[in-house]
């Protein structure tokens, strides 16, 4: 339970208060981690620190392990990996999980998906955890209210040994955001709105709480995109307090608690909320109401307009190494100073990743494919989040859209978020993409990535460049 | 880790704000599974072209960058995935500091752990730094992590923020799992604790 104390908390508050195992300045706290969840990237070499330590892993019922960054997504490719160094990776993980006694979720398994949308569907991501991974967008979790935390190698390599972190006790920031969110504006628009407003910089160093009306308008699904996004601020905890919301999605599933224990934990997730009157370090009001859909135009996602608007130009940088960094990302991204972003055509679509893969993405990418084909220089990539995603998609037929609209519908895994698999960008392609990093490179050397939405990357990819989707023809 | 109590080395001046770990070890290099070897792939895209030739205008191709140890760059540097292998790189390359007026917090306690020294200087001493490097190439800064002053031969020299507990470990070279088994019965107690629900 948390302390009782007279002066009112923050839901971070809480959170970090009810996981401290030791602390004494200047030290950094030491954190106990309630839920661990692992990949074949991040962990190889934390492994072998174990194995060079004679460590062992102290709480294998709280890590679990799945594949996601490296699996290839076209069926007959997954269970013969032709990159000898994936495979590899792939192979080690098997081999450290089965040596330390850690629960797979393997290719194949109805388990198995991208680590942050399989912990909240199994109901091992609750209200009230530590939440660790070794990945930055860990901080999906924090949509439940628990306090995820992305982590480094050696990091995973100590939560393994210790089941604990030491952490600096980041600062508290409130992003108030203020009205509802407009028809055809969605989780993602607002998190890339919230991004160009306080800058890919503007959460370093502080764990965010996102709270208003829009935010308890949100879904378990579009809580977890703005949650997931939070990194990209520079923030690397968002969470949202748990609610009626969080409590119908978590209720039934897998791992969650059951029966008595059930009305238990419910109870104490009710006491988890921010106290009135808590106080933050830095509070940021952000307008919901006049939000439009939002489309990056650069190389950092905090480069970005709404999609009527246009890319800027270099004399709009405000001091010389703004400048700088637009004329650089003009011409990566080869588009003309000032050049309206519905003006830019796109090869590739992408719908899937941790951001944007889960069943509502899909339902509303469906929605607007539905009735109309890919256009014909456009290659649509679809990728469910998990099998799980991808079992209810094709149980509510949306394969069939897809499938029938042009696009592939792949089996689930990171895919061209970060082009660690097979699906990648070839030089010079543009790409609508639901993901999260426009960075140079990330989706292939020379790609050129915009984040979008899943309906504007739908949209986008039907008409075959950007559009505005608040005037879509829908085909219902 | 190494433990670092002073460092000289040349300065890489590279003026860019925003470096992600994208750039500093892009992902085809992250299949690998021991945590050495990614000095070649530094900065890969940015220093070779699409045939692995090395592209002559980036200044860690350029003499007399190509031998420094310390590199100056622009805010939120190390932004972006958790990667570890990217203070694994810089690292591999040589590289043994950073000075930027701002990092991203993985990147931050990533280099932490490795004992990459991350050295965080306002913007108008990052200005002079970089002025100093255009003027004259060959500049070296010799860094005291005991003092934590930053400092070069005319006599330039700045005090850096470092906790007093990361400049314990790097001083020491200190394992933080080592540290963290000495609290192993304040772990236990908390274990022990009644469940919250």
């Amino acid at each position: 339970m948390t302390t009782p104390s007279a002066a009112p908390k923050t839901l971070f508050d809480k959170l970090w208060d009810a996981h401290v195992v030791w602390h004494e300045e200047p030290q950094p706290a030491l954190l106990y981690i309630d839920l661990h969840l692992i990949h074949e990237v991040t962990t190889p070499q934390a492994f072998e620190g174990l194995r060079l330590a004679g460590r062992k892993v102290r709480r294998t019922d709280l890590t679990f392990g799945t594949v996601d960054h490296n699996v290839p997504t076209v069926k007959a490719d997954r269970f013969n990996i032709l990159d000898p160094i994936a495979s590899q990776q792939m192979t080690s993980l098997r081999q450290n999980c089965a040596e330390f006694g850690i629960h797979l979720a393997d290719v194949g398994a109805v388990e198995q998906g991208i680590v942050h949308v399989i912990g909240p569907e199994l109901g091992l991501t609750l209200p009230g955890k530590t939440v660790v991974c070794g990945d930055s967008h860990t901080s999906t979790h924090g949509a439940f209210g628990a306090l995820a935390i992305g982590i480094g190698t050696s990091e995973v390599e100590h939560v393994l040994a210790t089941q604990t972190l030491q952490q600096n006790r980041p600062k508290s920031m409130l992003v108030n955001v203020l009205g509802a969110l407009p028809e055809g504006v969605t989780a993602k628009d607002l998190a890339l709105g919230i991004i160009h407003q306080i800058g890919t910089d503007g959460g370093t160093g502080h764990a965010i709480e996102y709270r208003g009306q829009a935010i308890g308008a949100l879904s378990m699904d579009g809580r977890m995109t703005l949650c997931n996004l939070s990194i990209e601020s520079g923030a690397r905890s968002g969470m949202i307090a748990p609610d009626e919301t969080t409590f119908a999605y978590i209720k039934g599933r897998k791992y969650a608690p059951k029966g008595e224990q059930w009305d238990r934990a419910v109870a104490y997730w009710r006491t988890l909320p921010s106290d009135p009157g808590a106080h933050f370090d830095r509070v940021v009001d952000f307008d919901a109401s006049a939000l439009q859909p939002w489309v990056t135009w650069g190389t950092s996602p905090g480069m970005s307009a709404p999609v009527t608007g246009s890319a800027p130009r270099p004399e709009d940088g405000k001091n010389e190494i703004e400048k700088l960094s637009i004329t650089r990302a003009l011409e990566y991204m080869d588009i003309a100073p000032g050049q309206p972003l519905t003006a830019l055509s796109v090869d590739r679509v992408f719908i899937g990743s941790c951001t944007n893969g889960r069943l509502e993405d899909l339902r509303n990418a469906a929605r607007v494919i539905k009735g109309h084909h890919v256009s014909s220089h456009v290659q649509m990539l679809v990728v469910p989040g998990s099998e799980a995603v991808k079992k209810l998609a094709e149980s509510e037929g949306l394969d069939r859209i897809f499938l029938d609209a042009g696009a592939e519908w792949r089996e689930p895994g990171c895919s061209m978020c970060l082009g660690m698999n097979p699906d990648i960008l070839s030089p010079g392609q543009r790409c609508a993409a639901t993901s999260n990093r426009n960075f140079e490179g990330r989706q292939g050397r020379g790609g050129r990535t915009h984040l979008v939405s899943p309906a504007m990357a739908a949209a986008a990819a039907v008409a075959g460049h950007f559009t505005d989707v608040r005037d879509w023809d829908y085909k219902e | 880790m190494q433990p670092m109590r002073t460092h000289r080395g040349q300065v890489i001046p590279l003026d860019l704000a925003n470096v992600d770990t994208d750039q500093i070890i892009p992902k085809q290099f992250l299949k690998r599974i021991e945590r050495t070897g990614y000095g070649p792939f530094l900065f890969n895209d940015w220093r070779f072209d699409g045939d692995g030739n090395p592209k002559p205008n980036f200044v860690m191709n350029r003499e007399p960058f190509k031998h420094g140890s310390i590199l100056l760059a622009g805010k939120n540097f190390g932004c972006g995935s958790s990667r570890e292998h990217a203070p694994w790189a810089l690292m591999d390359a040589g590289i043994l500091v950073v000075i930027a007026p701002s990092f991203a917090d993985i990147f931050h306690s990533n280099s932490a752990i490795n004992g990459l020294l991350t050295v965080a200087l306002p913007q108008a001493q990052m200005d002079e730094l970089f002025a100093k490097v255009a003027a004259s190439p060959k500049y070296e800064l010799t860094v005291n992590v005991e003092t934590l002053t930053v400092s070069d031969d005319s006599g330039w020299s700045a005090k850096f923020p470092l906790d007093s507990f990361r400049q314990h470990c790097l001083l020491n070279g200190l394992d933080q799992i080592g540290i963290t088994e000495q609290k192993e019965q304040f772990i236990k107690d908390y274990e022990a604790r009644p469940a919250r629900y």
